[in-house]
Parts: structure tokens; C-alpha cells; sequence
């Protein structure tokens, strides 16, 4: 969701930049454009909004008043509350989260890229039969995988603990599809000859030259392994049991399913899911010059 | 919210149908002997399973007690949100814990499946069977000779009624079903609906067919027998027709905003539902407080003092668990221990199976927001009036869902209750066959 706000906010700078310096268009059209943003802003926006109105409100209020604009403001008391319910398990799931996240994106990272980079710049027997298998696993979907790596890991005696969620996490077949096509397209076989010539062994030459001109692209592989890491909700609704294990999505669900009878919950879950997002968009934020900017040198090429 | 529920709902119906495959292949059998109930040597760790918040504190106290038998609690969602498969998962992989929790109507799934220990060779746990409410006991021996999980809550239903729009509207409180529907008219013609149908929720349905002396499914030891559409379904499912045809109840899917707001906003009057409804109602309508009351639920017949039940579920020991004995033990503890049966009371507002957990102080004392009434006397008066016959079947996560899409087509005036319940027998009928449960027809 936030992923494609983000797009859609860069696309809007991109248009106004390019108004200002290019032919004017017509009133009429830039002020479709403007109206056609604003709704899907709106839309957008409107829940994190209702969220983070709602996230304000005691329990009483909840209901009782208007659900898109404040009562009394109570939103530190909630937070506390939250922080104070079950010995603060909840900023243990958000912890979690952002290690399941943080370092699963950045492993699944360096191991699509290595993967991507392998495939396009060396010439070996089965590379594309490889290449076609990867391109397959994008197809399958991890909620159909999560069963048959629970019996697996069953064998091992990995279920319920951090790899059981972490190991699954550093595989991104579609990390691997990109990688190759950037690596294709962006790193010149003259600059790898040249840096062999140099005495690098390949192992140097692709963490000192590759991976930065690669750069752009792993860090959209990044950004969309974090968020479908932080997002996969069956894997540890599967994998784990015990409590200090859970990420943040998974701890607030059962959360959630408890509310007919812990009616309290229900602020949690509210103010909970506000708290959450907040990694997801400074992660965005700090990362999205980045990734602009490989979206854009890509489409100059 | 409501698209992470469809994902949610449709990735469970996804894994459901995997391992469902996985597993009708395999232990389909009814065999299986109780197992053995000797105490095992040295210090025992015992793994539970339970999504009551709160459970864990009365576990610490056992722990606390029980220095040689160590209880490690272990979360999730509830049940039908994902814990029950996640039991068949681990069955199915050997690594199930000792203990779980299981709603009495999930009970039969899990014991066709093999996946339960029949603890009638522990002598504590037969001797503990006078401790409990006898219906309570019957939903964990499944109509049989073995015990299958020890009972630790029930929701014996009654009425919740806004008694303050009664009296100024000088509309009696309702004692029959008969009574019921003529008040409803009269609540309708002020603009208000009586009560909220809902039919999403197949469990208070259920509830009304349990009170009508229905019998849903039956186990005669080598068959179930299936009759979803019986005398008592049928007089509960026609009257409920009739007033839905006639627009005397609301019909909002149940547990959503608006059906709070129904509430909350004095639009529905009244709710027959279970124990654990009050606080339902006292967190979603929050504007109503100290205008409820509670009374026994209507009547088929004036003068009876017949009950449904609503939800209730029990600790069961996972086959394969080498510290049976103690993991008996420690579920009858905490479902009988006056100590085990406050704590969780307190923490989860779990209404007790046994006899003396009725007795509870807290359940003696006036509620605030019932304008003091000590409603736990209702409900306890009605615990002893529940039909002691009534069995769940080894497929209520189908039934339910085939019932559910009937009822919510009867709602929008396509088919009617009746014809929802006559197709979902057959659905049920085909659905057990095809995991080679036997059917007595």
C-alpha cells in the first residue's frame, strides 16, 4: 500500500518539475491531473488518518464520536497503556519485526545480487534452466510454502524459534530476476575485463565495482523484501508459538481475535497498528532518493 | 481491515485444504486406546497451548506449586483464526504440544483425526467428573466412554434486555418465544428492532436449537448420524423466518462496527446470548450503561426453564505427548482449582465448568453496568438447564461456513433458513464421506 503512495507522490514531483520547465500544458488538463491526485491521496490517506485518529481516543470515545476527527486526546495515555499490557510483549514484536525485516532484506539482498549478478555476467551449463527455476519460484505464492516449511523445519527442530522465520525471509526470487536484469544492463563487461586486468579477484571486483553501480536496483530488492518480510503473516502464524518470538503483525492479529472478550484490546490493536507503520515509512523516506533515482537513470537508458 | 480478514480467511481455507490433504490420507481411525496414566520419572516440562489472555499467570502460580512439573505456555489467535490448524500442522509433523486449547464444538474434528489422548485410564480425571456441570462433561467424553479434554468454560445463554425501554414503553419482558415475537412487533412499530439475527455467527443458531432440544449429530459409537434439518431446527429456523420476513429483527453481520452501533445507539433491544455476551455488550455499546438487564431466555413452552449453550471449550492432551499423566493433572487443576479458576475469571472473564465455579465471589456480585443486577445468577440457573445431549460434529468448520452462506441468501430473501439448514445437511453428509468418516444414514 504505502508502496504505491510512494510512487504516486514521486510521480506528481516529477510532473510539476517537468511543467515548469517544458511546454505549459493546458488549465484544464494540469487541473484534471491535480484532481485525479488528490483523490487517490485522499484515498490513501484517509485510512492512516482514521488510524491515527482512532489511536487518539479512549475506548469510551472510540464509538460514540465522530471516527475522523479527535475527542479528548489520550494518545500517550494509550501508548503507555499499550507499553504497560503484558510487560510491553508489544515492543518486543515491534523489535522483532524490524530484525526479521532489517536483516532478512539485507541478506536476501546480497544473495539475490550475487544470484543476478552470476547469472548475467557469467556464462556457465544450465544458466538459463537456473534462471527459468527462479523466475518460476516468483510465481508461487509464499502463503502455499508456509505449510510444507513448517514439516520441514518440524524435521529439524527449528520450529518456534528466530530462524524459523528469518531463513525463509533471505530468499527473494524476484530480488534475483531483478538483479540480473540491472546487472545485465548496467554493469559493462569492459569494466569487469578492466578491473581483472587490475589483478581483482571476481569476488572483489563485484563488491568493489558491481554492486555500486548496481546500487539503485538493490535497493528497490531491499525495500520490497523488507516489506514483504514485515508484511508475511503466515510464516509466523505457522512457525511460532511462543510469544517473544512474534513479529508485530502476527502479535496483533491474535490481538484482534481476542476482542468480544477483552474489549480493552481493542485500543491496543488500534494504537498498535499506528506504531507499526511508522518504521515502514522512514524506511521509505530515507530510501526513496535512492530508488528514485534508479528508477529515473533507468529510464533515460 | 476487512481485506486482511478476506486474506486471512482465504490463505487458512488455503492451508486447511493442504493439510487436509495431507491428512485424510492418514488417521482416519476411530481405533485408538486410552492411553496409559502413569507418572513419568524425574522433572517434566509441560507445553500448553492457549490464546486465553491471561493464562499464563495462572500457570505461573502452578509453576510456583509445581517445581517437578514446569508448564511453558505458548500463544496464538483463537482457535478457528488459526491456532486449530496450526495443531493439525504440528500433529501431523510430531511436534504438538502437550496441552492445547479446544472449543468444545472443534473437540471431534481433532479426536476423528487421532490427534487426542483418551485420558479415562487417570483415575483423578474420572473422579473429577462430579466436580463438573454434567452437560460440560459430556462435551469432552463426545458421547462415548473416553475423555477427551478436561471442560473449563461454558456460555449458558440467556436474555439481555434494555430494561429501561421496556419499562417506558410498557412492553413486558418477554418469557416465551411467543411473547418474544409479539413484543418484537411492538418495539418495531417505535422504529427499534428487538433483537439483531445474525448470520455470520452460526453459534447462536446452534444455541437456539440446543434450547429446542435439538440434536444436531449423534455418535453411536461406530457412525455419526447427521440432522441438521430436524423437528427442533425446524421450529427454530421457521420462527426465525417469520420474523425476518416480517422485518422484526435487524439483520448486521455480527461482531462489526455497526452492529455495535445498533446497540449503542438503543436501535436493538435485546440479545439472547451467552455469559461471556455481557461483555460484548459492555465494550461495544458503551453509551447503554446501566440500562441493561438480564432474564432468562424465552421459552418454547411457558413455564419450562430450558437453556442453550454459546461457545465453551476445554484443555485436551495432544496424542503423542510422553507426560500424560501430568498434563492431566495440571488441566484439572486449572479448571477446578479455586485458585486457577480466579485467575482466569479475572483475567479473561472465563465462566467456570465446574459446580463450584459458580460459586466464585466474583460471580456473586452486581454488575455496574446491568444497573447492579447480579446477572451471574441467571446464567448460573441456567448452566443447569442446558440439554446434556447435545454432540458437535467432527466437521463444524464446514458446517458452520455452508450454514452461514444459506443464511445470509435467506437474509436477502433468496431460499430461507430452513433450506440453508436441508442443503448443509447433505453438504455435511458429503463432506464427512470424503474424509472416510463412517455415516449411519
Amino acid at each position: 500500500m504505502s508502496l504505491l503512495t510512494r510512487t504516486a507522490g514521486a510521480t506528481a514531483d516529477d510532473a510539476t518539475a517537468s511543467g515548469r520547465k517544458g511546454p505549459r500544458e493546458s488549465l484544464l488538463s494540469r487541473s484534471a491531473a491535480l484532481i485525479v491526485m488528490g483523490v487517490f491521496t485522499l484515498y490513501f490517506l484517509l485510512p492512516i488518518w482514521w488510524l491515527f485518529i482512532a489511536s487518539t481516543k479512549d475506548r469510551g470515545q472510540l464509538l460514540t464520536t465522530p471516527s475522523l476527527w479527535f475527542a479528548d486526546f489520550k494518545l500517550f495515555e494509550n501508548i503507555g497503556a499499550l507499553a504497560s499490557y503484558g510487560d510491553g510483549i508489544y515492543f518486543r514484536w515491534l523489535l522483532n519485526s524490524l530484525g526479521y525485516a532489517g536483516l532478512g532484506a539485507l541478506l536476501a539482498t546480497v544473495v539475490a545480487s550475487m544470484a543476478g549478478y552470476a547469472l548475467a555476467k557469467y556464462r556457465f551449463p544450465g544458466r538459463e534452466l537456473f534462471f527459468n527455476v527462479v523466475l518460476g519460484g516468483v510465481l508461487v505464492p509464499a502463503t502455499a510454502l508456509a505449510l510444507p516449511l513448517f514439516l520441514l523445519f518440524s524435521q529439524v527442530n527449528l520450529t518456534n524459534t528466530y530462524w524459523a522465520v528469518l531463513l525463509p525471509s533471505i530468499v527473494s526470487p524476484f530480488g534475483v530476476y531483478l538483479s540480473r536484469i540491472y546487472a545485465a544492463a548496467s554493469v559493462p563487461d569492459e569494466l569487469i575485463e578492466a578491473s581483472r586486468l587490475d589483478g581483482a579477484g571476481e569476488v572483489r571486483t563485484f563488491f568493489t565495482v558491481s554492486v555500486r553501480l548496481m546500487t539503485p536496483a538493490l535497493i528497490t530488492v531491499f525495500l520490497f523484501q523488507f516489506v514483504a518480510i514485515w508484511n508475511n503473516f503466515f510464516l509466523p502464524l505457522i512457525m511460532l508459538r511462543s510469544e517473544e518470538f512474534f513479529p508485530v503483525t502476527y502479535g496483533l492479529y491474535a490481538w484482534n481475535t481476542q476482542l468480544n472478550q477483552i474489549p480493552e484490546l481493542r485500543t491496543y490493536v488500534l494504537v498498535g497498528s499506528l506504531l507499526s507503520i511508522i518504521p515502514l515509512i522512514i524506511t521509505f523516506l530515507l530510501l526513496q532518493r535512492f530508488w528514485r533515482n534508479g528508477l529515473g537513470s533507468g529510464s533515460v537508458k | 481491515m476487512q481485506h486482511t480478514k478476506r486474506a486471512v480467511a482465504m490463505g487458512v481455507a488455503l492451508l486447511s485444504a493442504i493439510a487436509l490433504a495431507g491428512c485424510s490420507t492418514g488417521s482416519t481411525g476411530t481405533s485408538g486406546e486410552a492411553a496409559a496414566c502413569a507418572p513419568s520419572e524425574g522433572d517434566v516440562t509441560l507445553e500448553f497451548t492457549s490464546w486465553i489472555p491471561g493464562i499464563e499467570d495462572a500457570a505461573a502460580i502452578w509453576n510456583a506449586e509445581n517445581p517437578g512439573i514446569q508448564v511453558q505456555v505458548q500463544t496464538g489467535p483463537n482457535g478457528n483464526s488459526g491456532t486449530y490448524q496450526n495443531f493439525f500442522s504440528q500433529l501431523e509433523a510430531g511436534n504438538a504440544p502437550d496441552l492445547g486449547q479446544i472449543e468444545y464444538d472443534a473437540l471431534s474434528s481433532f479426536r476423528v483425526q487421532d490427534g487426542l489422548e483418551d485420558l479415562s485410564n487417570c483415575e483423578d480425571v474420572v473422579a473429577a467428573e462430579a466436580d463438573f456441570i454434567p452437560w460440560t462433561w459430556n462435551q469432552v467424553t463426545l458421547g462415548g466412554d473416553g475423555v477427551y479434554g478436561i471442560p473449563q468454560d461454558s456460555g449458558p445463554m440467556a436474555l439481555f434486555y434494555r430494561s429501561d425501554l421496556f419499562e417506558q414503553n410498557g412492553i413486558a419482558v418477554p418469557t416465551t418465544w411467543d411473547e418474544y415475537k409479539d413484543a418484537a412487533k411492538k418495539i418495531r412499530a417505535l422504529g427499534g428492532y428487538i433483537t439483531n439475527f445474525s448470520t455470520a455467527d452460526i453459534n447462536q443458531f446452534a444455541g437456539f436449537v440446543w434450547q429446542a432440544n435439538g440434536d444436531w449429530f449423534t455418535n453411536d459409537g461406530d457412525a455419526w448420524s447427521v440432522d441438521l434439518s430436524g423437528d427442533a431446527s425446524k421450529t427454530v429456523a421457521d420462527y426465525w423466518q417469520e420474523l425476518l420476513d416480517e422485518d422484526l429483527v435487524a439483520t448486521y453481520p455480527a461482531w462489526t462496527e455497526e452492529w455495535n452501533n445498533a446497540y449503542n445507539s438503543s436501535e436493538v433491544w435485546s440479545w439472547t446470548s451467552a455469559v461471556w455476551g455481557a461483555n460484548s455488550i459492555s465494550s461495544g455499546a458503551p453509551d447503554t450503561a446501566g440500562k441493561w438487564s438480564v432474564a432468562p431466555a424465552p421459552q418454547w413452552k411457558a413455564g419450562e426453564s430450558a437453556a442453550g449453550n454459546w461457545g465453551g471449550s476445554s484443555v485436551a492432551v495432544f496424542k503423542g505427548s510422553e507426560h500424560v499423566y501430568e498434563a492431566a493433572k495440571f488441566a484439572l487443576w486449572l479448571n477446578t482449582s479455586e485458585e486457577a479458576l480466579t485467575a482466569l475469571n479475572e483475567s479473561a472473564n472465563i465462566y467456570p465448568a465446574t459446580t463450584a465455579g459458580l460459586e466464585l465471589p466474583s460471580l456473586q456480585e452486581g454488575v455496574e453496568f446491568y444497573g447492579g443486577q447480579a446477572i451471574y445468577d441467571v446464567f448460573a440457573e441456567a448452566a443447569a438447564e442446558v440439554n446434556p445431549d447435545f454432540v458437535w460434529g467432527p466437521t463444524m468448520t464446514q458446517t458452520y461456513a455452508d450454514v452461514s452462506d444459506g443464511f445470509q441468501k435467506a437474509v436477502t430473501g433468496q431460499g430461507t433458513l430452513l433450506e440453508a439448514l436441508e442443503s448443509a445437511q447433505s453438504s455435511t453428509i458429503s463432506t464427512l464421506k470424503a474424509q472416510s468418516i463412517p455415516v449411519a444414514e
